[in-house]
């Protein structure tokens, strides 16, 4: 199966030289390219995600060791390196899955240049799904550095009103980090010789230089996460983005964070990690609180679902840097499911944004009366946010906070009033949402979910349901690479 | 050494000033260009060229003159540099009606002169390479000359640039009368082991006059105003080919002459190139004219070279030569952009102007927008490579914190790339372009690609080309 991963990764390129080749069936702009288009993207998504799926089957559950792998010499000692572990594998499937569905929920909403926005979608997808198998660092750090022009374009041209602040906003920010990255990138080829991800896991960095490099990557991560204070910039990327940019944003791209932490942080820099994890679990804590609190006082839905983000992206963190299995594989299963649960959030705000052009909180109420069908996915969802056992909200919070609690137990009781916290704010949104009377007369014609939007949500609810009843579909892929990576930091750190 | 063996290392330089001689005779006949005669001027550049790489290589006109694979390398990109600023720039010229047969033939002798710096031994050819090239560029950069500020900026550059040679002379004549010689070797042996204070003097004078050419800060003022003036296609070839003459120059005076005083100019070398990221990343913030912002954005960029070049080993000089290749072929591919753009006849020339445009000519803003992003930095366009050879051997020679200094530097920077590819992309249009003529737009489209993706495939040979030029200076 070696080069699975590559065709995985390429194969919606495939699809922007098929969107490109449309102008030769149909004028460009025109409305029957633009359907071509969507229809283009979509089968290259489905093909992606079916490709993702025989990976998936193909994968070895019994080991840690990367798999799939593929080298090419390239120049001035880099290499072409890819492979997934536990670790990743679910990622790149998370990515190929939540696709489709964007570009399925673009299909109405997005109504003028359709053929550069799915382009924009199909290489950000290439370069996502890149940044899960790169195994060397400079191809690491080219995917993810990328990864900013498409989604620096999907903010921008088709955002809201305030699209520019906010497209800038996420550049720069988002870059600041990565330079820093990149110094510690360049620093650590420069001691070892390597840019080799399997190889530079196993390098003993020494502690003084452990704290820089780890400072530099953290910068970084943190930004992508994101954790408190660096988180400013989602809540006016969401707000702007357009929804199936909202989804990819909060479904994928903030998990690169995380992936970041357990791939170089931990591994990498043990020594550093241990160090600094008081400061990670009292940035984590406060980001559960704080964001849980700012998420309550918000006028704005996806506002408020974008500071819930952040909260839930602080229960990720406190369970990595816990150091132990449950700790991190809460963590992961904490960012699979926040994938699938923020993603049909951000969805179900995407609903109503299309029938009545805003997403003021103030202005719903009372859709129960005129959307049966809508209040009862939006209300699985809104539980699953707040961690309803049964969904897979549940596992990972219940997860992280068990694995924090052995690391610190003041860290996990803070962190478990954020999951009130975050009971008090959904349930508000969904109150004043769905509930009550119709009092606004722009609401009285308002329709249900057509065919196409409930097929959007029934692989979400479905991923949902069977990821809280059956936690250990992910925990059996993830086992051994967790095994493996708290051995190692354990073995590091003395602990 | 005899004398035939000399000519022979002299070949590229014989092929270049034999033919301008001709071009000149053939020119004052004919009195105007046509393609023929661009052709011919490009075919001396080809040959020039060929002789470089193909030619003897040694040391020649007892040791003023040097052909190895460091002048081989720099001098390929030179001459590729100004051959594409010949169909770039002729019809350019003819379209508004100047039709000076002379623009050719000043592109081959500013060439002539840029390999004389490649090639420089000692201080005498130095100061002639550069004088060479130097008077060139002052014409050139006039040429339109119904312009007034195209003479402007041709005056400018002109003043500055005499009062640059005069502190580069004074340099020399410095390090001359306490080295006792003009010859880099010989200058290398009285620097070994600690260089006394008269030589030290005329190292930074010298050093001040080089930082001129290359436009770093603090010696950067003439850059803007000489960039905004002169005609486009001009600055297409001022931006790239000279640059690269004078900063091979730069590492040859310093590597084969002061390479016992390293830790002297690495000194400097740092203060010039943090100081031209800054001044490149923040006055670049308050350009609203696309040429002066691409002139900060070119301040910037040296600062990045000079950075490599303060590595003071190998690998900083190999990392310059390669940031330099590909910076070349950005800002060719800038200004080539820019020079295919016009709307009502009139060059687009504003950031303003250029609202819109991916609507209007989305192949242009498409090539226009890899141009910026990889002036950015941002991976896998060429300009991010470009930065990595930098940071990776400033990193490697202990420069880290520098580096990094430098890396929130082009951050700072990015803010006007985007602000530029917002105005093409998300603004509505400012109005229609005329057809962007077919070489401008050729030559752009072309140089974009090489951006991304062709770097990825030619960095596998530019690599090893930069390492074994960049270790014929014999540095550690």
């Amino acid at each position: 199966m070696t080069g699975i991963l590559s065709l995985i990764t390429y194969a919606p390129l495939l699809g922007v030289a098929a969107i490109l080749a449309l102008r030769f069936v149909a004028p460009s702009g025109s409305p029957r390219s633009a359907e071509l288009a969507k229809w283009v993207a979509l089968v290259t998504t489905l093909v992606t995600l079916a490709l993702s799926l025989v990976m998936l089957g193909q994968f070895d559950r019994t080991t840690a060791d990367f798999q799939f792998v593929e080298d090419f010499a390239w120049f001035g000692g880099l290499h072409y390196r890819m492979g997934v572990d536990g670790i990743s594998v679910l990622f790149v499937v998370l990515t190929a899955f939540l696709m489709p569905l964007c570009i399925a929920a673009s299909w109405r909403s997005i109504e003028h240049r359709i053929e550069e926005y799915l382009i924009a979608f199909l290489a950000l997808e290439t370069l996502v799904i890149g940044v899960f198998c790169a195994l060397d660092l400079i191809l690491f750090y080219l995917f993810f550095e990328f990864g900013l022009a498409p989604m620096f374009l999907i903010i921008g041209v088709w955002g809201g009103k305030n699209r520019v602040y906010a497209a800038f906003k996420f550049f720069l920010y988002t870059l600041l980090g990565s330079v820093l990255m990149l110094a510690a990138v360049l620093g650590m080829i420069g001691i070892t010789g390597t840019s080799s991800i399997p190889e530079l896991m196993t390098y003993d960095f020494g502690q003084e230089i452990q704290i820089w490099l780890w400072l530099a990557f953290f910068a970084s991560f943190a930004v992508k996460m994101p954790m408190w204070p660096v988180h400013t910039w989602l809540p006016d990327a969401h707000v702007e983005a357009p929804t199936a940019g909202s989804v990819i944003l909060a479904g994928v791209l903030l998990k690169m964070g995380g992936y970041g932490f357990m791939r170089f942080s931990l591994p990498m820099f043990p020594d550093a990690s241990a160090y600094f994890t008081p400061l990670v679990f009292a940035m984590s804590v406060i980001a559960i609180v704080y964001t849980s609190l700012v998420a309550f006082r918000q006028t704005d839905i996806k506002k408020l679902i974008a500071y819930s983000s952040v909260a839930h992206m602080g229960f990720v963190t406190l369970g990595i840097f816990s150091g132990n299995a449950q700790g991190e594989q809460g963590a992961i299963f904490q960012m699979v499911s926040h994938g699938l649960i923020s993603g049909a959030l951000f969805l179900c705000v995407g609903v109503v944004y299309d029938r009545m052009h805003t997403r003021e909180i103030a202005f719903y109420g009372g859709l129960v009366n005129r959307m049966p069908w809508y209040a009862a996915i939006f209300l699985l969802f809104t539980m699953g946010n707040v961690g309803l056992p049964g969904t897979s909200g549940f596992v990972g919070e219940i997860l992280t906070m068990a694995g924090a609690y052995q690391a610190s137990t003041w860290a996990a009781i803070v962190a478990a009033t954020g999951v009130i916290l975050s009971a008090v704010y959904a349930l508000s949104l969904y109150r004043r949402v769905v509930f009550g009377e119709i009092t606004n007369p722009a609401l009285a014609e308002i329709k249900d979910l057509n065919w196409r939007e409930v097929a959007i949500f029934a692989p979400l609810i479905i991923g949902t349901l069977y990821l809280g009843i059956y936690p250990a579909a992910v925990f059996d892929i993830t086992q051994a690479s967790v095994d493996n990576l708290v051995a190692v930091y354990r073995a590091a750190t003395g602990g | 050494m005899n004398f035939s063996t000399d000519l022979s290392l002299a070949l590229p330089e014989l092929i270049l000033a034999g033919g301008a001689l001709v071009l000149l005779v053939w020119g004052a006949f004919q009195s105007r260009a046509n393609m023929v005669f661009s052709l011919a001027a490009v075919a001396l550049l080809v040959a020039a060229g060929a002789a470089a790489v193909l030619g003897p290589m040694g040391r020649g006109f007892s040791g003023g003159l040097v052909a190895d694979q460091a002048s081989a390398f720099a001098k390929v990109a030179i001459y590729a540099a100004s051959a594409i600023a010949i169909p770039l720039g002729q019809p350019w010229f003819q379209r508004r009606g100047v039709n000076n047969f002379e623009f050719p033939i000043l592109i081959v002798l500013a060439a002539l002169g840029m390999g004389m710096m490649a090639s420089a031994g000692d201080l005498i050819s130095l100061y002639i390479g550069v004088e060479l090239h130097s008077l060139a560029l002052y014409v050139l950069a006039a040429i339109h000359r119904d312009n007034a500020k195209a003479s402007e900026a041709g005056l400018k550059y002109f003043v500055l640039g005499a009062l640059s040679s005069g502190l580069l002379l004074y340099g020399a004549s410095l390090i001359y009368g306490f080295a006792g010689s003009t010859h880099f070797t010989v200058i290398a042996q009285s620097v070994e082991g600690g260089a006394n204070v008269g030589v030290l003097f005329g190292l930074v004078f010298l050093i001040c006059g080089l930082a001129f050419k290359i436009s770093a800060a603090p010696f950067h003022m003439w850059t803007p105003d000489v960039y905004e003036g002169a005609p486009t296609p001009v600055v297409a070839f001022f931006g790239a080919a000279p640059k690269m003459a004078a900063m091979v120059l730069f590492a040859r005076v310093l590597a084969e002459g002061f390479g016992g005083a390293a830790e002297q100019w690495r000194q400097i070398l740092v203060i010039i190139a943090l100081a031209s990221v800054a001044v490149g990343a923040f006055a670049g913030l308050a350009q609203t004219n696309l040429k002066r912002l691409w002139a900060y954005s070119s301040i910037a960029n040296i600062g990045y070279a000079v950075l490599g070049l303060a590595s003071g080993d190998a690998a900083g000089v190999q990392a310059m030569l390669v940031f330099m290749v590909l910076y070349m072929v950005d800002v060719t591919g800038f200004f080539a952009c820019l020079a295919a753009l016009s709307r009502d006849g009139r060059p687009m020339e504003t950031i303003s102007d250029m609202a819109g445009l991916f609507k209007e000519r989305p192949g242009i803003a498409l090539a226009m927008s890899a141009f910026a992003l990889s002036a950015l930095g941002l991976p896998p366009f060429s300009g991010f490579w470009a930065k990595f050879y930098v940071f990776k051997a400033a990193i490697g020679a202990g420069l880290g914190v520098v580096a990094v200094i430098a890396l929130v530097g082009s951050v700072v920077a990015a803010f006007y790339y985007l602000r530029l590819i917002k105005v093409m992309w998300f603004d509505a249009s400012a109005g229609t372009t005329e057809p962007p003529p077919v070489e401008a737009r050729t030559i752009a489209l072309a140089l974009a690609l090489f951006t991304f993706p062709v770097v990825l495939v030619a960095l596998a040979f530019i690599d090893p080309l930069a390492a074994a030029a960049a270790a014929a200076f014999g540095l550690a």
